[in-house]
């Protein structure tokens, strides 16, 4: 049993959001005071843990006292406490952001209380150990996301999330059926237990690979992997600008997430190369349907929804290369890529959409082809739009450069040079997209006085696309320390 | 055992049943129903597993994700239903 001091942080990263969002919804009066120091709290919570996990490695923690079969059981491992660390340090900058940004009581009373119960169950769903409590928190995530979208109040907004809900719901009782056969075959829910139990029974094949496909085909409707993204463009686009960018950056990371861990821990002898084809094939059809509509969009945030599915395929890109790669540094560096991809989107969409919101509240209306004089009007955004965008296009030095590089490497080095053809066409359209955007912002308009016009609104957007460029390209390295991997760094 | 299978298999009927009537009905209520047959379907398996013949008490794990799971789905619903009547709502205005 480690120190209770370093576990800490690991309980202190569910529990903080949580009381967070009963003062909130105690004291609406002072949603927004509560809210932020709440913000503030959770994330150093975030770096504590994620000190702990740099120095001790991987922290278990059994809640109660109860064996880990029954008991509640948390874990933080470095692919968990890297996304905690995205994930709260984006939360931070978009609770800054949305200060601000909600003008009227109603909707500050009940933005802070769902967000922060979002975020709660977000670092709920990275730390969980096992089966269940992911489900408890996959439903809590998607009522808060859907009840947050909504708030917009019109009647798209509400359309969008209401499919958003009813699709979100049928994905988790899908994965609960497949837990459920897991659980016939097994007797346990814990993660490390069932992997164990996996490997031990073969003759239980048929049992585990009818449960991963119901579990990885219920999440990948969460995540909305191609074709099953239907319902992510207009609920996220639609929803109000610091909930797109929470949606966008970090919910349908979650999804992606736990078919990650199962995929890597759970069903580790189950997945073969079949099932891993199959998902990099759809996810190569997200790459070129979503890159494709992104540059068709006519409203800036609908263009920034349809890239978010694009780069959701990347990161399913990945899963035949690592069947394909044996262990040893280049499997690590593959692995690495694959969270550089997703830290850095993370950081690069929430800034995104939090800048998108800006210009939409300036222009009144996010319409690309007439935003020419408004981007002109806040600089800083509008470099903060270029910022991100180039983390979405992986032009050097951003994270997700140093991602597909390794990923278009290893393609070729196991022979499966077809995904690099996929990448270049992505990368392209996606540099296609960001540019349509960024030459609307030169126009003919006179040079703005200020960089800066409205610090809260505007510096959060700028850091969080900055750390996507800058923090992650630059200072990768620590990653690879973090996940306890060896692979030479890149 | 026999009773299990077919509390088990009836379960798995149910979810095959609730997805599709799911997928093919349009108007909101029906998908919600079908959302909640399914569910019923999946907790009807999980209480199939938790039987453990007449002399034995029960497992108590399956039964506590069932409690769990119907909480959820009455959650859902009710938001569902509010969102469904908001915007029914903004078409009565339109």
């Amino acid at each position: 049993m480690p120190e209770p001091a370093m576990t800490a942080p690991l309980v202190l990263c569910i529990v903080l959001p949580l009381l967070g969002a009963l003062f909130a919804t105690a004291l609406p009066g002072r949603a927004v005071a509560v809210g932020i120091v709440t913000a503030l709290v959770t994330a150093a919570a975030a770096v504590a843990l994620t000190l702990a996990v740099w120095e001790q490695g991987t922290l278990h923690l059994v809640l109660g006292g109860w064996e880990p079969a029954l008991a509640i059981a948390l874990r933080a491992d470095g692919i968990a406490t890297a996304l905690v660390l995205m994930a709260n340090l984006v939360a931070l900058g978009i609770s800054v952001y949305a200060s601000g940004y909600f003008q009227d009581a109603i909707r500050i009373r009940s933005f802070w209380p769902l967000w922060l119960l979002l975020w709660a169950a977000l670092n709920g769903l990275f730390l969980a150990g096992d089966l269940f409590n992911l489900y408890v928190m996959l439903e809590l995530l998607g009522i808060s996301a859907a009840a947050l979208g909504a708030l917009t109040g019109n009647r798209e907004a509400i359309a969008a999330n209401l499919r958003y809900l009813l699709v979100g719901l049928l994905g988790s009782i899908t994965y609960l059926l497949g837990v459920a056969f897991l659980y016939t075959a097994h007797g346990s829910l814990d993660i490390g237990i069932l992997a164990a139990a996996i490997a031990a029974n073969e003759q239980l094949f048929a049992v585990d690979a009818a449960a991963m496909t119901l579990m990885i085909s219920g999440l990948a409707l969460k995540a909305a992997l191609f074709p099953l993204h239907f319902w992510l463009p207009p609920a996220h686009a639609n929803a109000p600008a610091p909930v797109s960018a929470a949606l966008s950056a970090l919910v349908v990371k979650a999804a992606f997430y736990l078919i990650l861990r199962l995929w890597l821990d759970v069903f580790a002898p189950v997945t073969g190369m079949a099932a891993a084809m199959l998902l990099a094939l759809l996810g190569s059809a997200a790459v070129l349907w979503g890159s494709w509509r992104a540059l068709r969009a006519a409203r800036l945030k609908l263009l920034a929804a349809y890239s978010t599915v694009a780069q959701i395929g990347y990161l399913f890109l990945f899963l035949p290369l690592l069947v394909a790669t044996p262990e040893g540094p280049a499997r690590d560096n593959l692995l690495a890529a694959l969270l550089l991809m997703a830290v850095t989107h993370g950081f690069a969409k929430a800034g995104f959409f939090l800048a998108a919101g800006l210009v939409q509240t300036n222009a009144g209306h996010d319409r690309i082809d007439e935003l020419g004089g408004t981007a002109q009007r806040l600089p800083a955004t509008t470099f903060a739009i270029a910022l991100a965008g180039s983390a979405l296009i992986g032009l050097p030095p951003s994270g997700s450069f140093i991602g597909k590089w390794l990923l278009m490497q290893q393609a070729i080095a196991t022979g499966q040079w077809w995904w690099v053809v996929v990448i270049l066409a992505g990368t392209a359209l996606a540099a296609a997209y960001v540019f349509r955007v960024l030459s609307r912002a030169f126009g003919l308009e006179p040079t703005p006085l200020r960089f800066i016009t409205d610090p809260r609104a505007e510096v959060p957007a700028l850091v969080l696309a900055l750390v996507s460029v800058a923090v992650l390209g630059l200072a990768s390295g620590p990653l690879w320390t973090l996940l306890g991997l060896s692979g030479a760094d890149a | 055992m026999t009773a299990q299978l077919l509390y088990g298999g009836a379960g798995l009927m149910l979810f095959v049943l609730g997805i599709w009537s799911f997928l093919v009905h349009e108007p909101l209520l029906r998908k919600v129903i079908a959302l909640n047959i399914t569910g019923a379907g999946v907790f009807h398996v999980l209480i199939a597993v938790a039987y453990r013949g007449d002399a034995a008490p029960p497992d108590p794990v399956p039964h506590a994700l069932v409690l769990t799971g119907i909480v959820v789905a009455v959650s859902a619903t009710a938001l569902a239903l509010i969102l469904g009547a908001r915007l029914q709502d903004s078409d009565d205005d339109a």
